[in-house]
């Protein structure tokens, strides 16, 4: 340690940093693509665990309960290595034009963190007066009607804090990916230290970039609870 | 199609998945896995207490270093901490073996989480006990340690209990440095096997699911009791 020469040039400029900066779009990328997928899947989740059926329940609970007490990474290595023999035929040779390891991530990231949402768009949607539902039923809205007209728009507007927070998660997770060969940041950052042998340096960056990350989303939780929530409270 | 699914690999290699080597060699597999979440676990609940305590100290130096590293911590991937870990410990202490390596790591990160579990307990006791404790003449630190502490850990339970499941899925993480425990057993096997990576893979996320899915019943059945007999 006492013989280290620090050298940060090596990761403002030149091949290196276009490395770092590639690995920092393809963690955007991945997160934001990832976020979206599971949005739309823990919401159907989020309402067939509050389903009247029996059956439909239990279905939505397994899953919950299923993948969120598996770790992701096992999650990552199934769909990149072992998916091929449950998927149709058609899916596959799909996956495999649009490099599966994109994909395979972004199942996995989708999946596992689906159930996290589901968990907070329910407590979202529990949060909202029973009356409202009584209310919309009574005025001859259908359940599902209900949920989507009267509902659900109040319940997003309080799951926007919990939901920006995933992807915070989704962003840190998606470092998993490097291990089926994704190359987004920390996959950029090992990498830059296996050719200049300046791990300090490298590792230094990743962190920056992902406290950075953090610190922004962090804040705009903060003033979106203060200027909207407040309102939302107030009124 | 007949073999469409052949599980066979899984009975084959049961020990290995288990325990590794264990008897003849080092310990791996869901042994190892299990080891690493319960040596990480106990060190993060103090690292997480001690963490706590400093978050919320009246001194300034004392409180802002403190949460500029819990923050520090939380804002990063656990695979990044893992990474520093196996950098910087070499460059401190020497050879260290992977094992505690990534011990460390997870340790670390688990102690930023558990901080905040600490001080959400502490703030959930009441105010007044503080204030009777302090009237009685007991000292700052003798009443968080015999007065406000003990009330609030009991409280804290189910969720370092939780804390516990994740730390089990993370220890995953430690196939990255080549530590065998589950993950990198069954990738080992898968790469000697070939041909089975939907049995190998679907099997350990089973047996994470039925450890972690153990535990978070626990956390449940736990919070379920202990709020029942702090209302009586």
């Amino acid at each position: 340690m006492l013989n280290y020469k620090f050298d940060w040039s090596i990761i403002t400029s030149g091949q290196y940093f276009d490395w770092l900066l590639s690995g920092l779009f393809t963690t955007l990328k991945l997160s934001a693509v990832s976020i979206v997928f599971s949005f739309i899947l823990g919401l159907l989740i989020a309402v067939m665990r509050m389903s009247h059926s029996k059956p439909v329940r239990w279905v939505a609970l397994s899953y919950l309960e299923f993948f969120r007490n598996t770790p992701l990474l096992v999650q990552i290595f199934f769909w990149y290595f072992g998916s091929y023999k449950i998927l149709p035929m058609f899916v596959n040779d799909w996956l495999n034009e649009t490099g599966f390891e994109f994909a395979a991530a972004t199942m996995a990231l989708t999946i596992y963190t689906s159930a996290f949402i589901a968990e907070d768009i329910r407590s979202g949607i529990l949060s909202i007066p029973k009356e409202q539902m009584e209310a919309a039923r009574s005025a001859g809205f259908s359940y599902i009607r209900s949920m989507q007209y009267i509902i659900l728009p109040q319940a997003v507007r309080i799951t926007v804090p919990p939901l920006v927070n995933q992807f915070l998660n989704i962003a840190k997770n998606s470092s998993l990916a490097m291990t089926i060969g994704v190359m987004e940041m920390t996959y950029q950052a090992r990498q830059v230290e296996s050719y200049t042998f300046k791990g300090f340096e490298a590792f230094t960056a990743a962190t920056v970039v992902y406290l950075v990350l953090s610190i922004v989303i962090t804040l705009l939780v903060n003033t979106y609870n203060e200027k909207v929530l407040k309102v939302h409270k107030a009124s | 199609m007949e073999h469409f699914l052949d599980f066979s690999v899984i009975s084959d290699n049961f020990t290995y998945f288990m325990i590794g080597r264990f008897p003849h060699g080092p310990l791996g597999g869901v042994g190892l896995t299990m080891y690493l979440a319960v040596v990480a676990c106990i060190l993060s609940f103090f690292g997480g207490l001690i963490l706590g305590l400093l978050s919320i100290s009246r001194f300034y130096f004392v409180r802002y270093p403190a949460l500029a590293f819990i923050n520090l911590v939380r804002g990063m991937p656990l695979l990044m901490v893992i990474f520093w870990m196996y950098f910087l410990m070499p460059a401190l202490f020497g050879k260290v073996a992977e094992n505690n390596t990534v011990i460390m790591a997870l340790t670390l990160f688990t102690s930023a989480y558990m901080s905040r579990i600490v001080v959400a307990g502490i703030e959930g006791i009441p105010k007044g006990q503080t204030e009777a404790a302090v009237s009685t003449g007991l000292a700052p630190w003798q009443v968080m340690l015999y007065i406000v502490l003990p009330q609030g850990l009991r409280n804290m339970i189910p969720s370092f209990v939780n804390q516990f499941v994740s730390l089990i899925k993370d220890t995953s993480l430690a196939f990255i440095v080549g530590v065998s425990e589950l993950t990198h057993v069954a990738t080992q096997i898968n790469n000697r096997t070939m041909a089975f990576p939907t049995e190998i893979f679907m099997f350990i996320a089973l047996v994470y699911f039925i450890i972690c899915y153990a535990f978070t019943s626990l956390s449940r059945w736990l919070e379920g009791r202990l709020s029942w007999s702090k209302v009586t």
